[in-house]
C-alpha cells in the first residue's frame, strides 16, 4: 500500500503554509502532501487550526505565506452540521450542485438516484431533511458533496455531533464509499481513535500556532474496527503524544 | 385515542413491514447494509397518527365559535339592558337579518369588488416596491445606513396622517388611496425581506460558497428561499397595514362613482342606520380574517415543509 502511495501523484501540496488573522498566527509553516486516493486525517487539540487548514484548501480563505497547490482541482467540503436546505427535498439537496453546474433535469435525476443509492438512502429521496435522523442527514450531505464530483473531499469533523453507534456505522460507510468511489479525503477530527480507524495517515498538529508535529502512517489491515487492539494501541500512542502537546500550554 | 405503550407500538410498526424501509426489499444482502437500514428505521421512529380531519377541524374551530357566542351574548345583554335606544344599538338579530338582506344584493358585491380591487392592486404594488427596496437595502451597506431606520419609522407612522397630503397631491382619486395604501404596506414588506436576508444562517452561506454559488444563482438558490419565512410574515403584516389604510382611505377619500364598502358605510352613517354600519363592520372584519387565514395557511405549509412544526 505504502509503495503504491508514493507512485501516485500529489493532489494537495502545502509547503510551509502560514495563516494569520491580524496578530494571531493560526498556522505556522505547515507542510503536507496528500496523494491521489489517500485518506489523510488531521488531528489536533483545540486551537490547532485544523478547520482553518481545510478552509484554505477549499479556497474559502486565503493563505498568508508559503505555497498551497491543488493543481486547479475541484474540492468539496462537509461540515459537522449537515446544513441541508429545508426548502428542498432530500433529492433536491443532492441535485443542487448538479443544477448549479447546469446538468439537465433527467441527467440530474439519474445521478441523484445513483448518489442516494451509494449512501443507502435510495428510498428517502422524497423526504424532507427534517424527517431524517442526524446520521441520515450527514449521509445526504455526503451525497451532496459527491455530487460536486470533486477530486478532493474535505471533511470537517463530519461525525462530531453523532452518537457513538451511528458514528461507528458511518465510519464503515465512509470507508466503503471512499474505496468504491476512489476518493481522496482530508478528514479533520479531534477524536484520536476515529483518526486511526479511518486514516492511511494521521497528521498530528500542535496548538497555537498549528504546526505539523508528527505524521503517523497507519498500516493496519482494512476494514478496521474502532475497538480492535491494533487501532486502540496506536490511538493510545498518539493520545500520549497529543497530551504532551496539550500540557505544554499549561503555563 | 391514547396509546398506552408507545414503545410496543414502535415495535409493531417496525414488524408490520413499513414498505418504505429499505430493509424489506433487500433482506440480508450483507450485514453492513442491514445495520445501516436497521439504524435508520430505529432513528426514524413510528409515525404518529394525528386523528381524523373532521376531529382536527372541530378541535380548532370550537373555541372560535365559543368566542363569537360570548361576544353576541354580551351584545344582546347590552341591548336588553336598554343602555342605548334600540335604533342606535340594534340587537344582533336585527343586524344579522339586515346583513342577510345586504349580501344578497348585487350592489353589495359591486362594492366588495371595488374595495378588493383597490386592496389587491395597492398590496401588490407595495409588495413589488417593498421587495425591491428591501433587496437593495440588504445589499448595500450605505443605503442601509441611510434609509434602514427610515423604513421602520414609516412603518410606525399612522397611515391616516398621509391622507391630507395625498388629497393635495392627487385630489379625490384612486391614486390618493393607492398612494397611502402603498406607503402603509411597503415598509413592512421591505423589513420582512431585510430581516430574512440578515438572518440566513452562516452555515448555509458557507455551503453556498462551497457549492460555488455566486451572484444571481446565490440569490435564486440560497438567499431568497432561505429568507422566505421572514418575507411571508412581512407580507402578512404588510397586508394588515394596507387593509387598514384602505379602510381609512375609503372613509376619507370618496371617489365619485366608486361605491366601495367604505362609501356604503359612510352613507349608512349619514342615514343614521346603525344596523347597516354594524353590518359593514362585520363584513370588513370577515374579509380581514379570511385573508389572514390564507396567509396563515401559507405560513403553516412552509413551516411544515421546513420541519418547524411538529
Amino acid at each position: 500500500m505504502s509503495l503504491l502511495d508514493q507512485k501516485t501523484e500529489a493532489v494537495v501540496r502545502l509547503e510551509s503554509v502560514s495563516k494569520s488573522y491580524g496578530d494571531l498566527l493560526a498556522l505556522d509553516r505547515v507542510s503536507l502532501t496528500v496523494r491521489q486516493g489517500e485518506f489523510v486525517c488531521l488531528l489536533g487539540a483545540s486551537g490547532c487550526g485544523k478547520s482553518t487548514l481545510l478552509s484554505l484548501v477549499a479556497g474559502l480563505d486565503g493563505i498568508t505565506g508559503g505555497t498551497l497547490d491543488i493543481g486547479g482541482r475541484k474540492v468539496s467540503l462537509m461540515f459537522q452540521e449537515a446544513a441541508l436546505f429545508p426548502w428542498l427535498s432530500v433529492r433536491g439537496n443532492v441535485e443542487l450542485p448538479l443544477r448549479l453546474q447546469g446538468v439537465s433535469r433527467p441527467e440530474r435525476r439519474k445521478r441523484a438516484e445513483e448518489l442516494l443509492d451509494i449512501v443507502r438512502l435510495r428510498d428517502f429521496g422524497d423526504k424532507r431533511p427534517h424527517e431524517l435522523s442526524g446520521g441520515m442527514r450527514q449521509r445526504v450531505a455526503l451525497a451532496r458533496a459527491l455530487a460536486q464530483d470533486a477530486d478532493i473531499l474535505l471533511m470537517d469533523e463530519p461525525f462530531g455531533a453523532l452518537d457513538a453507534m451511528t458514528r461507528d456505522i458511518l465510519h464503515d460507510e465512509l470507508e466503503r464509499i471512499w474505496r468504491e468511489q476512489d476518493l481522496t479525503v482530508l478528514f479533520v477530527t479531534h477524536n484520536v481513535r476515529e483518526a486511526v480507524r479511518l486514516g492511511d495517515r494521521v497528521i498530528l498538529l500542535s496548538s497555537r500556532p498549528g504546526r505539523v508535529i508528527e505524521d503517523y502512517p497507519i498500516a493496519h489491515e482494512r476494514p478496521r474496527r474502532i475497538d480492535s487492539p491494533e487501532v486502540s494501541g496506536q490511538a493510545a500512542e498518539i493520545t500520549d503524544r497529543l497530551r504532551a502537546e496539550v500540557a505544554r500550554h499549561a503555563h | 385515542m391514547p396509546i398506552k405503550y408507545p414503545s410496543a407500538r414502535a415495535g409493531l410498526d417496525g414488524a408490520s413491514g413499513d414498505t418504505t424501509a429499505p430493509v424489506a426489499d433487500k433482506p440480508g444482502v450483507n450485514p453492513e447494509s442491514a445495520e445501516v437500514a436497521g439504524l435508520d428505521a430505529l432513528e426514524l421512529g413510528p409515525r404518529r397518527d394525528k386523528g381524523a380531519l373532521g376531529k382536527r377541524v372541530w378541535r380548532s374551530a370550537w373555541p372560535k365559535f365559543l368566542a363569537i357566542a360570548i361576544v353576541l351574548l354580551i351584545w344582546q345583554i347590552a341591548v336588553w339592558s336598554e343602555w342605548k335606544p334600540i335604533y342606535v344599538l340594534p340587537s344582533p338579530a336585527t343586524v344579522f337579518t339586515d346583513l342577510g338582506n345586504v349580501i344578497t344584493t348585487g350592489d353589495f358585491w359591486d362594492g366588495v369588488r371595488v374595495t378588493m380591487t383597490r386592496a389587491f392592486t395597492g398590496f401588490l404594488l407595495a409588495v413589488v416596491i417593498g421587495t425591491v427596496i428591501g433587496a437593495l437595502v440588504s445589499q448595500f451597506a450605505p443605503l442601509r445606513a441611510a434609509i434602514g431606520s427610515l423604513i421602520t419609522g414609516l412603518q410606525t407612522m399612522p397611515s391616516i396622517m398621509w391622507f391630507p397630503l395625498a388629497i393635495l397631491l392627487f385630489q379625490l382619486s384612486e391614486s390618493a388611496i393607492l398612494f397611502v395604501v402603498v406607503l402603509g404596506a411597503a415598509p413592512s414588506v421591505a423589513n420582512g425581506l431585510i430581516s430574512g436576508i440578515d438572518y440566513v444562517p452562516r452555515t448555509w452561506l458557507r455551503v453556498g460558497q462551497v457549492l460555488g454559488m455566486r451572484g444571481f444563482a446565490k440569490y435564486r438558490h440560497l438567499i431568497l428561499p432561505a429568507s422566505l419565512p421572514s418575507f411571508i410574515s412581512g407580507l402578512k403584516q404588510g397586508w394588515a397595514f394596507s387593509w387598514r389604510s384602505l379602510m381609512a382611505g375609503e372613509l376619507l377619500v370618496i371617489v365619485p362613482g366608486a361605491l366601495s364598502i367604505g362609501v356604503r358605510m359612510q352613507q349608512a352613517r349619514d342615514l343614521s342606520d346603525s344596523s347597516l354600519v354594524i353590518c359593514y363592520i362585520i363584513v370588513v372584519l370577515v374579509i380581514g380574517i379570511l385573508i389572514d387565514v390564507l396567509f396563515n395557511a401559507a405560513d403553516n405549509q412552509l413551516r411544515k415543509r421546513w420541519g418547524l412544526l411538529s
